[in-house]
């Protein structure tokens, strides 16, 4: 189980190498993963605040919670902050299950329980200035779906 | 007793403060009460007015109104999250 919270970029195919060999040849039969990116759409950059310790904690909290509704082999979650411009990389979740149920059922609910819970404000620039971006009802209801 | 309160994004811009180091009133115990006594200072503290949407952690862990305070606590008061 890992979780990054940095500036720099990740490569999402050897973060699915690291997860299968951390879980194991002989137990590992499905890695799912999810990387989200900053979408262009008219701003020309993204910059990400957080809350040091407390993002870490959150985001540990959250894998241990998955670890618990299905069985894994490993996790991993990395997220950046810092400027980001249009196109780069934001976050990566990867999991290494036995079998492709619990794998996708465990990448989904992370992120969803990310969006939600984990101390992260993103900032957008835009040719008119900047703006914080506002939270979204879908997350609170995607959250709300895996129960409480 | 004494605490810590951290604000962050939107709500750190309109206040122009990122932390504090606070000597509490005796009144104040919980949470909420905190965000009351803030938002009493008035002028843009109105952020934290009743019904705005800002959520707080205590210690490091998101929490509601009703948490106790103790001493040496590290607070924290930002908008809705955004992350991922």
């Amino acid at each position: 189980m890992s979780v990054r919270v940095q500036h720099e970029d990740f490569d999402p195919g050897a973060e699915l190498d690291a997860l299968g060999a951390e879980g194991g040849a002989d137990q590992v039969g499905a890695l799912a993963s999810f990387v989200g990116l900053v979408r262009g759409g008219g701003i020309r950059a993204m910059s990400l605040e957080h809350y040091p310790g407390m993002t870490e904690r959150a985001l540990q909290t959250i894998e241990t919670e998955a670890c618990q509704r299905w069985h894994l082999h490993a996790v991993r979650v990395i997220h950046r902050v810092g400027r980001l411009l249009p196109g780069e990389r934001i976050v990566f979740v990867g999991v290494a299950g036995a079998h492709r149920g619990e794998a996708f059922a465990a990448c989904e609910f992370i992120m969803d329980y990310l969006k939600t819970r984990a101390p992260f404000w993103k900032k957008e620039e835009t040719d008119t200035g900047a703006r914080w971006v506002d939270a979204r009802e879908s997350d609170d209801t995607a959250a709300a779906r895996w129960g409480d | 007793m004494h605490v810590t309160v951290l604000y962050f994004a939107s709500l750190r811009e309109a206040l122009g403060l990122e932390r504090e180091e606070l000597e509490l009133p005796p009144e104040v115990r919980t949470l909420g009460e905190l965000r009351a006594w803030l938002h009493a200072r008035g002028g843009e503290w109105s952020v934290l007015a009743p019904g705005r949407n800002v959520r707080a952690a205590h210690n490091q862990e998101m929490a509601g109104p009703g948490t106790a305070l103790t001493a040496g606590d590290e607070l924290a008061f930002f908008p809705p999250v955004t992350g991922g």
